[in-house]
């Protein structure tokens, strides 16, 4: 296991202030970024072969590299809007580092030649808005951010812009329309934000945990930060471990380590004398996986090939106590709150789910209601501006696929209620299995 | 407050003139000065004209409008998307409960269940239902106006109303704030042991 990059005094008291920062060797990455050209910042972070850590996992340096050159204006947004189910890593970031993603705004808008820049935080991440906002006043007494940052030529202004709650502003053209005092609505794509984002401009938009990274890898070297990690999957990430696991929290481990050392190794795995039942790899959004499937490398690759995702790095445990109904009912209603409406597949289908999710629950559906659902699910993916409802289909896909069984038993079990002659008996949720 | 919600908003708009109270017109003004579109302020404009009426009533979303240049309508369309922007009126305390997947896992459902029955038709408190909050390692919490604790049992609820009712800091020894970070490497110091806890059907 390597040394801890992003969580290395992460505890030290008062990381949050400026002085501890710089003490503990903070803003000496800027001041390296900014004796290099911007050319070649870029291209230590291509070496670095780092992938977006908020979800879709693209390379940080090809995005920079996709924005225009010359002088358009362009803009930086930093994607704090953590909202995925079962992540909570840039919280900690952004509560106990802030200076951190400051530094790395800094060099990135330095390396894309971007000039204006914000921070896009979730509205109830009160506390972490409020450290933000101070380890940013600090930043720019210091002339870290503004004109002419130490002395160079680059200049750039950072606004924190707090969000008021819609989880599809974590979609990154939700978030521009919101950010542009608008519903979150997604935009069709393309045009990609690269060519046409914010008001318009070419926009590059990156998560908090992406943006924390880039201060180490202009630090090591994007070859010797390649190092880490698999091939293809450079570096360390941050995975958020919750539910049944004995000590959930954030750990920081180096990609491609198995899935098992996460879940029991770090987190203890679920309490005395319970099993793994099922464990979302990578957030809600993320097809589950089984207890047989533990020792899958946790990298983006080996997830992928194994049908699910690394997604935001949120592990999410659930043991044999709990019902495959419940989850499935939880996560379908989670989607179906947060659909904008704007597509149909996904504005009817999340809510049809629910409703098929809710007769299996109250032991009125059919073993057609299955099929059904399963099909809904596949009419969702990929027929909608964004992948919200994909986030649905995918972990209900899947646990249709792998927990049919249970399913169907639950179906079964609610028709035999029915055999006194009375309609379809109201049964307490989960009471299957 | 002024005395200019004596009036409705319409009446005000009748006479010609809307009165903004001064401290949200600055603070709005100092918004919009952030960015190239002065639009983008709408979030914030609209969360602190909450914080001056209450909730985003019409006349809160009328004196926004006013202030910004820009049709209640569209502000109201805004109001309505977020859950954070109250659209009718509520208690002055939000007690949002995470019901998401991590933490009904560990009982989140129950708890909601409980602080409600606990805050009953107490109009001082806004309880909700919530979605994930980004904080499944203290599940199941809550978010008290606006500051995370957790984990909770349903023991810890009639402090957490008694502590809102009397003003007190909620919860101090269970407010995220305090919290170090799980990965035993990140830090030296002894981590407190995370309370036992089973599912939510134990």
């Amino acid at each position: 296991m390597s040394d801890l990059l992003l969580f290395k005094d992460i505890d030290e008291p008062g990381l949050n202030t400026l002085a501890v920062y710089e003490g503990r060797g903070g803003y000496e990455s800027l001041r390296k970024a900014l004796r290099m050209t911007p050319e070649d910042v870029l291209r230590e972070l291509e070496a670095s072969g780092l992938r977006g850590r908020g979800g879709a996992g693209f390379q940080m340096g090809k995005k920079v590299s996709f924005l225009p050159k010359g002088s358009t204006e362009k803009f930086l947004v930093c994607n704090a809007d953590e909202s995925e189910p079962g992540t909570f890593k840039d919280r900690e970031l952004l509560q106990k580092s802030p200076h951190m993603l400051i530094e790395g705004i800094v060099i990135a808008s330095y390396a894309a030649g971007v000039r204006r820049s914000f921070i896009y935080i979730r509205g109830e991440y009160v506390l972490q808005a409020d450290i933000l906002e101070a380890a940013l006043g600090e930043a720019r007494a210091k002339g870290y951010v503004g004109e002419d940052i130490l002395g160079s030529e680059h200049s750039l202004s950072l606004v924190v812009h707090r969000g008021a709650g819609a989880y599809i502003c974590g979609e990154e053209t939700g978030l521009l329309d919101s950010l542009e005092g608008k519903r979150g609505n997604p935009r069709l794509k393309p045009p990609f934000p690269a060519n046409q984002g914010l008001y318009q401009g070419p926009t590059l938009i990156n998560n908090v945990e992406t943006l924390c990274t880039v201060p180490a890898i202009v630090r090591m070297g994007g070859s010797e930060y390649a190092k880490l990690g698999t091939e293809t999957s450079t570096g360390t990430k941050l995975v958020s471990v919750s539910g049944h696991v004995r000590r959930p929290g954030n750990y920081e481990i180096e990609l491609g380590i198995p899935s098992r050392e996460i879940v029991y190794g770090l987190a203890g795995g679920p309490p005395e004398g319970r099993e793994v039942k099922c464990w979302f790899p990578g957030g809600s959004s993320s097809p589950v996986l089984t207890r047989e499937e533990l020792d899958i490398r946790y990298d983006f690759d080996s997830l992928a090939k194994a049908g699910s995702m690394l997604g935001s790095g949120a592990v999410i445990v659930v043991d044999d106590s709990t019902p495959i109904l419940d989850v499935a009912m939880k996560v379908a209603k989670f989607y179906r709150h947060e659909s904008c409406g704007k597509c149909t597949p996904c504005r009817e289908g999340t809510n049809w789910t629910v409703k098929m999710l809710e007769r299996m629950d109250r032991g009125e559906a059919t073993p057609m209601d299955l099929e059904i659902m399963a099909s809904v699910q596949e009419h969702i993916m990929g027929n909608c501006l964004c992948v919200l409802g994909d986030a649905m289909a995918m972990p209900i896909g899947s646990m249709i696929a792998k927990f049919r069984d249970e399913f169907e038993r639950h179906i079964e079990d609610g028709r035999l209620n029915v055999e006194d002659g009375r309609l379809n008996a109201p049964r307490t949720a989960g009471a299957a299995t | 407050m002024n005395g200019s919600n004596e009036m409705s908003a319409a009446e005000q708009r009748g006479r010609g003139s809307l009165e903004v109270p001064e401290g949200l017109r600055r603070e709005i003004e100092a918004h919009m000065a952030l960015y190239p579109d002065t639009r983008s302020a709408a979030l914030p404009a609209l969360e602190a004209a909450q914080r001056v009426h209450g909730w985003c009533s019409p006349e809160a979303i009328e004196q926004v409008a006013c202030v910004m240049g820009v049709t209640p309508a569209e502000l109201d369309a805004v109001a309505t998307f977020y859950d954070m922007l109250e659209t009718e009126p509520v208690g002055e305390h939000s007690v949002y409960v995470c019901t998401n997947i991590s933490c009904s896992l560990r009982g989140a459902d129950e708890l909601y269940a409980a602080i409600r029955d606990a805050a009953g038709e107490d109009p001082a408190f806004n309880v909700r239902a919530f979605e994930c909050l980004g904080a499944c390692d203290i599940a199941p919490m809550a978010s008290v106006d606006g500051v995370y604790v957790g984990p909770l049992c349903i023991e810890d609820v009639p402090q957490l109303l008694e502590d809102v009712r009397a003003g007190r800091p909620v919860l101090p020894d269970k407010q995220l704030a305090t919290r170090l970070v799980a990965d035993p490497r990140a830090n030296s110091r002894e981590f407190p042991a995370h309370p036992a806890q089973g599912g939510t059907r134990g």
